[in-house]
């Protein structure tokens, strides 16, 4: 093929406009509106790639988004390199570098930080293609209802019209009238736009696309869709070939001949399937570029004749673009009039309907003779016949591919898809797909109708995840909440972990401290002397009305009614099904008025449990349930010195222990606020909860290191709440449960009432929640006082057999820590039957080696509670 | 993306809301009069239709008011 430049024409480009850019490390020019691709033609750079299987050489197909064969690495300008670009749709810019690939591309290696973004919008009529039968129903809507909102879209850069939104390809349609579409460089700063429209109805106007006859070695470079051809010629001045040989079987290939000709292509031969005629294969140079062309002029083979020519134009017909309407389960069927498969009216839903050529209308036709594949020559079948019949060009499947998927016995085009991968390559067989199900059809002697198409998945054209994700990254991917005192553990080093959104302070490590000798000195500290957490994330509602003891005695498996006004409570909640739910301390503020808390990652999911109860089963009962877990700031102050703290800090409140006992809560205030102060303790520790309102949170936190300075007060985080937490058997929901794990479980039957209904009662009955073997939460001691054993570590028998798989699982670990106050590591675990283990050995095999462990309470540290009082 | 007509905000994204399962399954008047497979039935079973089914909502990114839809299971058109 010996593309050149013509010496006028082209309604695309700019000739006053010249553009510099380079392929494969060539330096190029072309002109402004060029596409890679008509550059490339336009420079007489017919290889434009290498098959990705066979290594074939690839040209120029087509001249729009089904390219198979020209797809190209690019690097952007701001230095990103993006793969598998498609050179037919890519605008030629100045100082473009771009090179060609072999199937395959490279992910960029580093991050892309162009600028993305999404729209959102609502329209009445949403149009997909501005070609005359698209901007036609928009102006119908339009007349008809003045008022509507319309809206089209077209692929094409140069669309035009009203209401016309260009460069925008619609990716995809779901329920309800949903269209995602992307939208390339919406401004010069933004490299594509995600739009996200729901329509009330859609027009499908996205035309037709032309497909091949498969032939023997018909992939070569200068075989061409034969409107491609043309559109080179008109749109971009260029003339993609010399000599031309024609293969046909309608009548649109009429106009391509008429511009080729006056374009001063000269026409060697036209082979027209209505006369008999057919091409049987092609000839190539040394470069694997077309040479000639192989005739036969009459059916059933014979002799051919062989035409010298650099370009094969090509055209089976027409498949109407029909993905979008077949995503919304729009149906198909083959129009014969067309020989195509086409939108079987009404479209679905009534929501939507096809126009124009997408609805099978193709203009200028005439009468088609359906052509799929032509056999080999008859006088050379050979051995590799059909081996290069290319009906995939993107994934070099061919003919014989398609014989060996239907001789494997596969009948489904679905199967046959994925057998052979025809369809599936990043064009997803715009030109490949219908073809295939023709030729499997005649191999299976059916109807084309008969068989089918595979089912048509968004995304129409390849969208990057860059552009998917906009501006949802980074910090801006998901909300990141941050507690009142947070600026000050920045400011003082802390360690962050993400508790759902929530960033926590982890630890709080001194110069070059590690995070295991900071949490064993903040756990020291919360024993021996006073330590402070801020405990704000706690999940915090307000329950108000008359009824709201009752419902709690309904949605915890403890009896709240019977709570006096100024008393705490722990309680546990279960889902339906029995399991643990959540777990938290509930005050009574008033007769009338509670106040829950909540754990950090379950507050909305406990409110939205809350609201569903209330609303759904219980509508009689009054009581409202509001989050309040942001209107307080919480500051836990714990240890045997945290009386003298909170002595000073609020001189105001009795603090004896006779006057405000282990779970109650007092109006106070506290270093000048007025707040409430909560006698609830996480670590066994005596420890008051410091609650004002969130604005004051940070002038409190300050006020408490003030105040404890003198004793030497120490900062702690999550990491240490866990290890004396865990010191004492409580269990943190999500950790050592799962939403399987019983309240009788984790040992807290003591708290299951049985003197009324509450939700999962009845399950908790089941013959499943009552089997003696089921996982109950202890204790664990490896052996080895310095063994740290993994969470999630499995348990076996000491017995076991590790090499008859499957070995049986006795249970596993669920925290893990170094305990300060035990002076060694331990663990908690959820063990079959545990509690009837306690003492018994039992083997956690490990990566490599198997270690031994010890079954223990699951309090492990001043089981007599006698601590929470202060030091005893 | 589903446009779920809240009874009291209109027709809002799917993303607004969370499902609720099948509609019109009390919670049992008295659970302790029920045999194990009565309960089982309560708590694991629901129906499972071709065609229109009654199903509960929530607007949680709304008003988060509970409320039921009827939809077609086959082509997800919201029946009312």
């Amino acid at each position: 093929m010996s593309g050149v430049r013509l010496p006028a024409g082209g309604d695309r480009i700019d000739r006053s406009l010249p553009i510099a850019f380079e392929f494969d490390g060539r330096a190029l020019t072309g002109f402004a509106g060029d596409t890679l691709a008509s550059a490339l033609l336009a420079n007489g750079v017919d290889i434009v790639a290498r098959s990705i299987y066979d290594d074939r050489p690839r040209g120029v197909m087509s001249a729009g988004p089904e390219e198979p064969n020209a797809l190209v690495q690019v690097e952007r300008a701001d230095g990103v390199s993006e793969p598998m670009v498609r050179a037919t749709t890519l605008p030629l810019e100045d100082g473009l570098r771009a090179w060609s690939l072999a199937g395959k591309g490279r992910l960029a290696a580093q991050t892309d930080d162009a600028r993305f973004d999404k729209r959102y919008t609502h329209v009445e009529v949403l149009v997909i293609g501005a070609g005359a039968s698209g901007l036609a129903a928009a102006a119908a809507t339009r007349s008809a209802d003045p008022g509507a909102r319309v809206l089209v879209l077209d692929a094409d850069p140069g669309a035009a019209g009203e209401g016309v939104l260009a460069d925008t390809t619609a990716l995809g349609v779901y329920d309800h009238g949903y269209v995602t579409a992307v939208q390339r460089r919406p401004t010069p700063r933004t490299e594509g736009r995600l739009w996200h429209i729901r329509a009330g109805r859609i027009v499908i106007a996205t035309g037709a696309t032309e497909r091949p006859i498969i032939v023997a070695d018909g992939d070569r470079p200068g075989i061409m869709l034969a409107s491609a051809a043309a559109a080179y010629v008109e749109r971009y001045g260029v003339r993609p070939g010399a000599r031309a040989v024609l293969f046909t079987n309608n009548d649109t290939t009429d106009r391509v001949v008429t511009v080729l000709r006056a374009a001063g292509v000269e026409m060697a031969a036209e082979v027209d399937v209505r006369r008999g005629e057919s091409v049987v294969g092609t000839g190539a140079d040394d470069h694997g570029r077309l040479a000639s062309v192989a005739i036969a002029r009459s059916p059933g083979g014979g002799r051919h004749e062989t035409v010298d020519a650099d370009l094969l134009l090509v055209s089976g017909g027409w498949n109407p673009n029909v993905s979008l309407w077949s995503q919304a389960r729009g149906t198909l069927r083959f129009d014969e009039r067309i020989a195509a498969f086409a939108p079987d009216r009404p479209g679905p839903h009534g929501r939507m309907e096809a126009v124009g050529a997408a609805a099978g209308d193709i203009a200028d036709l005439g009468r088609i003779e359906p052509a799929w594949i032509v056999p080999p020559a008859a006088d050379d079948p050979g051995e590799d016949a059909w081996a290069t019949h290319y009906v995939d060009l993107q994934r070099d499947a061919t003919a014989r591919d398609l014989q060996r998927a239907l001789g494997a016995g596969l009948t489904s085009i679905e199967h046959v898809k994925r057998y052979t991968t025809i369809g599936t390559a990043a064009d997803q067989g715009k030109t490949s797909g219908v073809v295939a199900s023709a030729i499997a059809a005649a191999i299976l002697g059916q109807e084309v109708g008969a068989v089918g198409v595979p089912t048509y998945r968004p995304p129409v054209v390849p969208v990057s995840f860059a552009q998917l994700a906009g501006r949802d990254r980074g910090d801006l991917l998901d909300p990141i909440r941050v507690t009142p005192i947070h600026d000050w553990h920045v400011a003082h080093g802390a360690v962050f972990e993400d508790v759902g959104q929530w960033k926590r302070p982890r630890y709080f490590p001194d110069a070059g401290e590690s995070m295991e000798a900071a949490v064993l000195r903040e756990c020291a500290a919360a024993r021996t002397g006073v330590a402070v957490m801020d405990a704000t994330t706690l999940g915090k509602i307000d329950l108000q009305g008359p009824d709201a003891g009752v419902f709690l005695d309904r949605v915890y498996t403890n009896t709240f009614s019977t709570l006096k006004v100024g008393a705490c409570r722990y309680g546990v909640m279960c889902r339906v099904d029995g399991m643990v739910f959540d777990d938290g301390v509930t005050s009574r503020l008033a007769d009338d008025r509670f106040h829950m808390t909540t754990t950090t990652g379950n507050a909305a999911p406990v409110l939205d449990h809350l609201e569903e109860w209330l609303q759904t089963e219980w509508p009689a009962l009054r009581v409202r349930a509001t989050s309040v877990t942001e209107q307080w700031a919480t500051v836990a102050v714990v240890g045997p010195r945290s009386r003298e703290v909170v002595a000073a800090l609020a001189p105001g409140l009795d603090i004896s222990i006779g006057a405000f006992p282990f779970m109650t809560w007092r109006d106070a205030v506290i270093a000048g606020i007025a707040g409430r102060v909560f006698r609830i303790s996480f670590s066994g520790e005596l420890a008051y909860e410091l609650n004002v309102p969130a604005n004051h949170g940070l002038e409190l936190w300050d006020a408490v290191m003030a105040a404890g300075a003198p004793l030497g007060i120490t900062p702690y985080g999550t990491e240490t709440m866990h290890v004396l937490r865990a010191e004492k058997g409580y269990p943190i929901i999500g950790q050592e449960t799962d939403g399987t794990v019983t309240p009788q479980d984790l040992g807290l039957g003591a708290l299951v009432s049985t003197k009324k209904d509450f939700i999962g009662r009845r399950s908790q009955r089941r013959p499943d929640s009552l089997r003696p073997d089921r996982k109950q939460l202890v204790g664990l001691l490896p052996v080895d006082p310095g063994e740290l054993l993994p969470e999630g570590a499995q348990l076996v028998a000491p017995d076991a057999d590790l090499g008859r798989v499957p070995v049986p699982m006795l249970g596993h670990v669920t925290s893990s820590y170094r305990s300060a106050a035990l002076g060694r590591t331990f663990a908690l675990a959820l063990v079959k039957g545990g509690r009837d283990r306690i003492g018994e050995r039992v083997s956690v095999p490990l990566a490599g080696r198997v270690v031994e462990a010890t079954i223990a309470e699951a309090v492990l540290f001043d089981p007599e509670n006698r601590r929470r009082d202060g030091e005893p | 993306m589903l446009s779920i007509p809240c009874p009291w905000c209109g027709p809002r994204d799917e993303t607004e809301f969370r499902y609720g399962g099948q509609a019109g399954i009390a919670y049992p008047a008295d659970p302790d009069a029920m045999s194990d497979a009565e309960w089982a039935e309560y708590l694991f079973m629901c129906d499972n239709p071709k065609g229109a089914w009654r199903e509960r909502w929530v607007h949680t990114a709304g008003c988060r008011r509970w409320f039921d839809l009827t939809r077609d299971t086959l082509t997800n058109e919201v029946l009312g």
